[in-house]
């Protein structure tokens, strides 16, 4: 079914159609609608999910860690400041791999407070052992969400599944969509069936007890394990997905990459103005290209280092500072995941997009401009630096 | 499905593909297979004579340092006592005392 929908809608629609057994419910900025319209879902009687109104997202997230750990299939939404009020049971939640779905709607972290998008809270979550799958459109954000669960649930992976679209821009903006049928998606997604949970009586279950140092190391490298694991798990649940929907998902988009010179990274909806301007700057005849990171974590390293051995200058697009005085989080990554090929791209950093902060396909156009001096030039400038803020110095 | 693992087969040299996903212990009861009286710096010591087996201390004892058999309660299971002194305090006779020390002399 084709219609318009915008992105907290889908991801709603998407929780309707996979009936979940309980949400922890608190709302935030922007993904409050994505809670709503599940509460009008189940007072509608259009689904049995156990709606949990609590009092904070410390609360929702323990309402949901608590569910899954019942044997139940436990959902949640929140943005920003909700996520760092989950900080401390995110990591509950992974460490008892316990496959639980979060939507994450991308919001600047405070302060000063601010309620746009950039991806700082989810950034600040990234170290927390859950998947992180970022969409750059709604129709990415209902697919993301449907592959969440045969994803995190696969035993071999058992680890919590965030799915994070970009605040307003994604998930206020109504879009086209195309849905699958109801039927498709309760197949696809499956039943939830641990071996083990708390509800199960023939055998009683500890979930989360305290773990000495003689052991705790040991399931550190668990979870490692699973979270390597769970790349080839993303990749079979993709193949899986596209045969219902026909739309085709890896754990990087390459976008008219293969014989590319110059190349943008970055994740969410600017992916889709990068590529506008890829598009505009080939009908030049400039090499450019873009990659669009999917999958954050487990990070693609191998697969970026591949897309981008015969580049020759790159601009890793960070959407969070990260003040690490040595660039953002993608940039760090990507340029770790760099460091084994033989010849590697000139490479720089620019953080952009703030807390809402418009990026353009005229700023893209300046920064493969900037990109092809580098190639011309032979030097790299600063290697990390921001854009679209106001300076009295040059930028770019 | 997988094989059970047991808190018994399970010591500080195994091996992490061996241990259960995240710590997570299939059975009730493994705290009597943990043994925490290692650092005790105060300790009980039951004056059977005195005791009338009133049970209070039972449910009081944080841990399984108490063992009960036919309705009888019987000599401190020391592997299991931190030496909190709980028992000591709730005990309405003079069957329970405190010594210094993590040894019961």
């Amino acid at each position: 079914m084709i219609t318009c929908l915008s992105g907290n809608e889908a991801v709603a629609y998407a929780i309707k159609q996979i009936n979940p057994d309980v949400m922890g419910a608190f709302p935030i900025t922007p993904s409050t609608e994505i809670t709503e319209y599940v509460a009008t879902y189940v007072c509608n009687g259009e689904i049995n999910t156990e709606f949990v109104p609590v009092e904070s997202e410390h609360s929702s997230m323990s309402v949901c860690i608590a569910a899954q750990a019942a044997g139940a299939r436990a959902v949640c939404a929140t943005s920003a400041c909700g996520l760092a009020l989950m900080y401390e049971l995110l990591y509950v939640a992974s460490s008892s791999r316990l496959p639980i779905t979060l939507a994450c709607v991308n919001r600047a972290l405070s302060g000063p407070i601010n309620i746009n998008n950039d991806h700082s809270d989810s950034m600040g979550a990234r170290d927390a052992g859950w998947i992180q799958i970022y969409a750059e459109n709604n129709q990415e954000a209902y697919d993301n969400f449907i592959m969440a669960m045969p994803i995190g649930e696969s035993p071999e992976v058992r680890l919590p599944v965030m799915t994070c679209m970009d605040g307003f821009i994604t998930s206020h903006s109504v879009e086209n969509i195309e849905l699958l049928d109801d039927e498709l998606v309760k197949n696809f997604v499956g039943e939830f069936t641990p071996e083990h949970y708390l509800l199960k009586k023939e055998n009683p279950l500890s979930v989360g007890p305290y773990d000495l140092s003689a052991y705790y190391m040991e399931h550190k490298v668990q979870e490692a394990e699973a979270m390597k694991a769970a790349k080839a798990r993303i990749l079979t649940v993709a193949r899986e997905f596209e045969k219902i929907s026909g739309r085709k998902y890896d754990l990087i988009e390459e976008y008219r990459m293969d014989d590319a010179e110059l190349a943008v990274i970055l994740i969410g909806s600017s992916a889709g103005t990068a590529k506008a301007a890829v598009d505009m700057l080939r009908e030049k005849g400039i090499k450019a290209g873009a990659i669009k990171i999917r999958v954050f974590r487990p990070f693609p390293g191998e697969e970026l280092a591949k897309a981008l051995a015969n580049t020759k200058a790159v601009a890793v697009m960070d959407k969070s500072e990260g003040f690490s005085a040595n660039g953002g989080p993608l940039f760090a990554e990507t340029r770790s995941a760099l460091y084994d090929l033989k010849d590697r791209p000139y490479l720089i950093n620019l953080v952009y997009g703030l807390g809402g902060r418009d990026v353009k396909t005229g700023d893209f156009e300046m920064i493969f401009e900037r990109l092809a001096g580098i190639i011309k030039s032979g030097e790299t400038g600063p290697v990390y630096s921001h854009m679209g803020h106001r300076s009295k110095e040059a930028i770019l | 499905m997988s094989k059970m693992i047991r808190a018994k087969d399970i010591n500080e040299q195994t091996a992490w593909q061996d241990l259960t996903p995240g710590g997570e212990i299939y059975e009730p009861g493994t705290a009597r297979l943990f043994n925490t009286g290692t650092w005790r710096t105060d300790t009980p010591i039951f004056h059977e004579k005195e005791c009338k087996h009133c049970m209070l201390c039972i449910p009081f004892c944080p841990d399984s340092a108490i063992p009960v058999k036919d309705g009888k309660r019987l000599e401190f299971e020391y592997m299991h006592c931190k030496g909190c002194g709980i028992c000591m305090e709730v005990c309405p006779f003079p069957a329970i005392t405190m010594v210094s020390g993590g040894e019961p002399k």
